[in-house]
């Protein structure tokens, strides 16, 4: 066994402070305070610079909106999770036009392959930060991780009350300090990159296509 | 890649005389540039952050032991184990045997830094496990076996048409195409079968958060969440000095990072991971490591000084606003870090006898500093450098290598020099012969480093008369 722990310990030990204490630090965050329809319209705008499809609409007709979505594409299921927070809305209203509803109700092991080779996955949000304009996602047992990022197309539904002024805001208000769950994630749009001469493009390795339904 | 020898001089003629790398680089480093001027218009409000990503870099460095043992805790307490390793061959071999304890071949890469540093694919592919990088520009560079010339955007020296042919040659049943979206769909097949076949996948960590216990990584393309999820194991590396107290800490420094680095708002993805796959969840690897790396971090840290220089967020804006990197890119400087920051951290991580050159490249015109998120006085630590690279042999607490432009002939010149300016007798006597001998002097034979430094300066002639005697003609008694 390698003593690199004790060792590397060791030698910051031995350094004495060389300087005074804490010394008082800028608190500084650049971040609008926004009323709600204006931090609806900031995340809209942003989402959208970053090529996200950002469609505001309402409890009453987010499974209609849903739908259209749907069918403006050629999709070969959408993958959801079943016990998640959107899943009794969607089997309560399915049809057979619609592509087939998919649960991910296996640990990845047993699914993998279905998992690649499905076109659509849909997931709720935890909020959602206006300055920056992105998601928050924090997935779980029963909207898995691989949810929002294997399938081409990631839905994404976002109660419009639950977005944020700030990254920072969120975690003060939310005091995510005491309790990080296994994975947290923020998503400002389909997935890209600029590796090649700086050219942005859109689809490299996640979903090629974000679409969000602020239910307001 | 060796990197015992490195020849500057010849690697920065090559690069300079080569138009085409020079035509890729300058253009990137422009647009690389503007996109971070037009996201911090407010240079009054971009004051403030940086000096707050300043002092928070600063505190987790101040508290760096501590941290570190509070990041260990946590992290156990939530199922993640923690490694150290206090040379990149010991943290090789931590990662082998994690990946051999699982009887896994094939690894998936996110992009990382410290893994460079180490020199991990190379060490894995000596072992027989395939190490593959998945951040597209990182993709293209080690199909053509090379590596990363800018810290951000790996493969910015080639253009479209090399990579096109390269994806041509080294893909099987790639065709030719010059347009980048097709280009992009090509590694997107490609890449997606090895992201459905990875055993183990690897990632650094932008910020390890020790009050929680959070590993944060910043990405764009989804390939560091595919690494970081989908394999049953993921190995995170990680330089020490990359903690930081809180977990408010991190929206400052997110945005000081995204802007600086690429003049975005926010990557695609912030990916904060705090434990591996817990009972009932689906997915997400059953195992978590955390390999801390220290690599000649812990000397760094001891000297206030060059404490500084551990600062650095790798944002690589230092790199895109360097007169000397914008022109050479980042292959001729020989090593994984280039640029400023490279200047500043290779010398103290390989030692000054093996890269002390890298502090000599830099003009001192402090575009660098002025753009660093966490102001960095870049410039302080490479003059410090190439002081070091002069200092005595048995010089305590000096940096490695340090001495190694240190010769007999120049030691004695300048005690000659010191001896003189505190002995006034002798001084007189070396200004008189000096002044007689100064107009001869511009026409002595240029030999050797008189005809090196001659070449392109005109030796100036010395005056036959010193100031101080001129002073003293005129009456001036007291200079």
């Amino acid at each position: 066994m390698s003593n690199a722990r004790a060792n590397i310990l060791a030698r910051l030990r031995a350094v004495a402070p060389q300087e005074p204490a804490a010394t008082p630090e800028p608190d500084f965050y650049p971040a609008a305070k926004l009323g709600h329809a204006d931090r609806i319209a900031q995340l809209k705008r942003l989402m959208e610079h970053m090529h996200a499809e950002v469609i505001v609409t309402d409890p009453q007709n987010w499974i209609a909106t849903l739908k259209d979505v749907l069918r403006a594409r050629q999709l070969n299921g959408l993958l959801y999770g079943p016990a998640g927070p959107l899943g009794a809305a969607l089997e309560a209203n399915w049809d057979g036009e619609l592509p087939p509803l998919v649960g991910y109700t296996e640990a990845v092991e047993q699914c993998k392959e279905r998992l690649f080779a499905l076109d659509a996955g849909i997931t709720s949000t935890r909020g959602a930060v206006a300055d920056v304009g992105a998601l928050i996602l924090w997935p779980d047992a029963n909207e898995p991780r691989l949810l929002s990022l294997v399938p081409a197309v990631h839905i994404a539904v976002l109660e419009a009350t639950h977005i944020h002024d700030s990254l920072a805001d969120a975690i003060a208000r939310e005091r995510w300090a005491e309790g990080m769950p296994t994975n947290a994630l923020l998503i400002s749009g389909p997935s890209k990159t600029a590796d090649i001469e700086l050219v942005l493009t859109f689809g490299v390795h996640g979903p090629k296509e974000l679409i969000v339904l602020v239910v307001d | 890649m060796t990197e015992t020898v490195v020849d500057f001089p010849q690697n920065f003629k090559e690069a300079l005389n080569d138009a085409q790398l020079r035509r890729n680089l300058r253009a990137a480093m422009d647009t690389m540039g503007q996109r971070r001027r037009n996201l911090f218009a407010d240079l009054d409000a971009l004051e403030r952050l940086r000096a707050r990503g300043d002092a928070i870099r600063w505190r987790a460095l101040r508290q760096l032991p501590d941290l570190l043992e509070q990041l260990e805790k946590k992290c156990t307490e939530n199922g993640i184990q923690v490694h150290w390793a206090e040379t990149p061959a010991e943290a090789n071999q931590i990662c082998l045997g994690i990946i051999q304890r699982h009887h896994a071949s094939r690894v998936i890469k996110g992009k990382s830094m410290v893994s460079e540093e180490m020199h991990l694919n190379h060490f894995l592919d000596e072992q027989g496990i395939e190490a593959l990088e998945t951040d597209l520009g990182e993709y293209i560079i080690q199909l053509d076996h090379e590596t990363p010339s800018h810290i951000i955007v790996p493969a910015i020296h080639k253009n479209r048409d090399q990579i096109a042919r390269l994806f041509h040659e080294k893909i099987p049943n790639a065709p030719y195409t010059e347009v980048v979206e097709e280009l992009n769909a090509i590694a997107r097949k490609v890449l997606r079968e090895k992201f459905f076949a990875g055993e183990v996948g690897v990632s650094g960590v932008n910020f390890a958060v020790a009050e929680t216990g959070t590993l944060c990584l910043v990405e764009n393309e989804g390939n560091g969440r595919m690494c970081t999820t989908a394999p049953p194991v993921h190995i995170a590396v990680m330089g020490l000095e990359k903690v930081v107290e809180r977990l408010e800490d991190v929206p400052p420094l997110l945005r000081l990072l995204t802007g600086s680095a690429t003049g975005q708002l926010i990557t695609t993805y912030f990916n904060m991971i705090t434990s591996p796959r817990k009972p009932g969840e689906k997915d997400g690897p059953q195992e978590v490591h955390l390999v801390l790396l220290d690599n000649g971090r812990t000397k760094i840290w001891a000297d206030l000084e060059l404490r500084q220089t551990l600062k650095c967020i790798r944002c690589g804006a230092c790199m895109n606003h360097c007169p000397v990197y914008t022109r050479l890119g980042g292959h001729a400087y020989g090593y994984v870090y280039p640029g400023p920051i490279g200047s500043m951290l290779t010398p103290q991580l390989e030692g000054l006898d093996h890269a002390g050159a890298m502090a000599t490249a830099s003009t001192f015109c402090g575009a660098c500093e002025e753009v660093c998120p966490v102001k960095i006085p870049i410039t302080t630590v490479l003059r410090r450098l190439r002081t070091e690279s002069y200092r005595k042999a048995d010089a305590p607490d000096a940096v490695k290598g340090h001495g190694y432009k240190r010769t007999l002939a120049e030691s004695l010149t300048w005690q000659g020099w010191a001896l003189s300016n505190a002995t006034p007798w002798l001084n007189a006597l070396n200004a008189k012969v000096l002044g007689l001998a100064g107009p001869h002097l511009s026409k002595l034979p240029q030999v050797g480093l008189l005809k090196h430094w001659g070449q392109t300066r005109a030796l100036p002639p010395f005056a036959r008369k010193s100031l101080h005697a001129l002073a003293k003609e005129k009456g001036i008694a007291d200079e």
